[in-house]
């Protein structure tokens, strides 16, 4: 019998979030080991388990695998959430690539300096308003299908949602704009594995503050 | 019938040289469409192109593929340079993330202001030698084989070779303690398709000059 796969990361969402997100909504439960000590990180690069000498790490299927897109086209391949073909697997990817790139943006902008951060979190919101969301509201309305791909529920769908209730973390009005993205995130907020994990008390982590920063930046020692 | 596929960028490496490395590597044969102004791009953009507003753009099967890993990723699967299976496939994206985040601070360096350029190469030089050429020269080690995954040339093995191209750029010295990065760099330099590649004419981009530099922020109108 297959293990649970296990989460090697900081206890906070940084590159880890999108890994979460994933595993979850494919209800697939997964167990999770929080580095809080440069001590256990250091053990973990010392026992050879880290690549590259870093995380995110996932322990899955008798593999220990790191690099955050490795991981995230691995799982969405296993739980056939990664389009029927070769065409629809590229448009998943390109639509991956993109939320990503916006998710990662306020990852790293926890790390600024306060001013930088405003400014960081800021472009954030204006790129979602003018770069993403308007090109998704298109492709929802040019196809007039529940899902972004191929009609069935993939990848893609769930990195959309993460980045819509990020963004609107960071301004609530940011949809007001694109009725289509409302509608998308009612209907994939509730579908039941996605449902549960965006309860209290779920996995699910919550905005970087001050202490998972610090914790970070001991653990990393930047 | 098919026709090419055709690259838009501009006349530089930047993040599309990975890309016409791959398909020169599997004997694809491609056109390219220089953005010389600023106007070009924005042609680009206003037309409808650019997915994310932004460039690369391959376009390849009836399709306009942005972003730079979903584009390696379909050019990989379609010449059948991405491993037998997901397994195999998943240890070829970690090497090849890996060959990236090294690649992106190399392919960075010319953006870095002058007083802060030294310090950067030196952070390079030591992330180089102690993060990434290890953890690659360990791989061949541990297998003995000729390629990353699986005894078959992927993916992994055209980006590192590339990466190798250019940490020998920097300093050629960086690679004197890892000779089996060395046989993979002679062994995948010389399969018929990159040894074309590697010569003088081909669609290969040279480093970043200032020349090069100065068109590139004008172009993307990068401070």
């Amino acid at each position: 019998m297959a293990a649970k796969p296990k989460l090697w990361y900081f206890c906070g969402r940084g590159r880890m979030e999108s890994i979460r997100w994933l595993l979850a909504a494919a209800g697939v439960e997964f167990e999770e080991e929080f580095l809080e000590t440069r001590e256990q990180y250091e053990k973990l690069q010392k026992d050879g388990r880290l690549l590259f000498g870093q995380v995110p790490l996932v322990e899955i299927d008798g593999m220990e695998l790191t690099q955050t897109r490795a991981i995230l086209s691995y799982l969405a391949t296993k739980y056939n959430l990664h389009g029927k073909d070769l065409k629809e697997t590229v448009r998943i990817n390109m639509y991956a690539e993109g939320t990503l790139d916006l998710m990662m943006m306020v990852a790293v902008a926890a790390f600024k300096p306060p001013e930088e951060k405003e400014e960081s979190l800021a472009l954030v919101v204006k790129k979602a308003k003018t770069q993403h969301f308007p090109v998704f509201e298109k492709i929802l309305k040019d196809h007039g299908e529940d899902f972004l791909v191929g009609n069935k529920f993939s990848w893609a769908d769930i990195q959309l949602l993460e980045a819509i209730l990020m963004v609107e973390e960071l301004d609530a009005s940011v949809l007001s704009d694109f009725p289509l993205l409302k509608e998308f995130k009612t209907r994939i907020s509730n579908i039941p594995t996605i449902k549960k994990f965006l309860q209290p008390g779920s996995q699910r982590k919550p905005p970087p503050d001050s202490h998972y920063v610090e914790i970070v930046r001991n653990v990393l020692q930047l | 019938m098919a026709g090419k596929p055709k690259l838009h960028y501009f006349n530089g490496r930047g993040r599309m040289e990975c890309i016409r490395w791959l398909l020169a590597a599997a004997g694809v044969e491609f056109e390219e469409k220089f953005i010389e102004q600023p106007e070009d791009l924005d042609k680009l953009k206003s037309d409808g192109s650019l997915m994310f507003q932004q460039v690369p753009l391959v376009e390849i099967d009836g399709m306009k593929l942005v972003q730079t890993r979903a584009i390696l990723n379909y050019v990989a699967t379609k010449y059948n340079l991405y491993g037998k299976d997901m397994k195999e496939r998943a240890l070829i994206d970690m090497y090849s993330e890996g060959v990236a985040d090294l690649g992106d601070m190399i392919m960075l360096l010319p953006l870095c202001p002058p007083d802060e350029k030294d310090a950067k190469i030196a952070q390079i030089k030591e992330t180089t030698t102690n993060r990434y050429l290890p953890a690659f020269e360990k791989v061949l080690k541990s297998h003995g084989q000729d390629y990353l995954v699986g005894n078959k040339l992927s993916k992994a093995d055209i980006h590192l070779v590339e990466l190798l191209y250019y940490v020998e750029e920097l300093d050629p010295s960086l690679l004197a303690n890892f000779p089996l990065l060395k046989g993979l760099k002679t062994r995948v330099s010389n399969l018929p398709a990159v040894k074309k590649f590697l010569q003088p004419g081909s669609q290969r981009k040279p480093p970043m000059d200032e020349k090069n530099l100065e068109e590139a922020k004008r172009i993307f109108r990068i401070k």
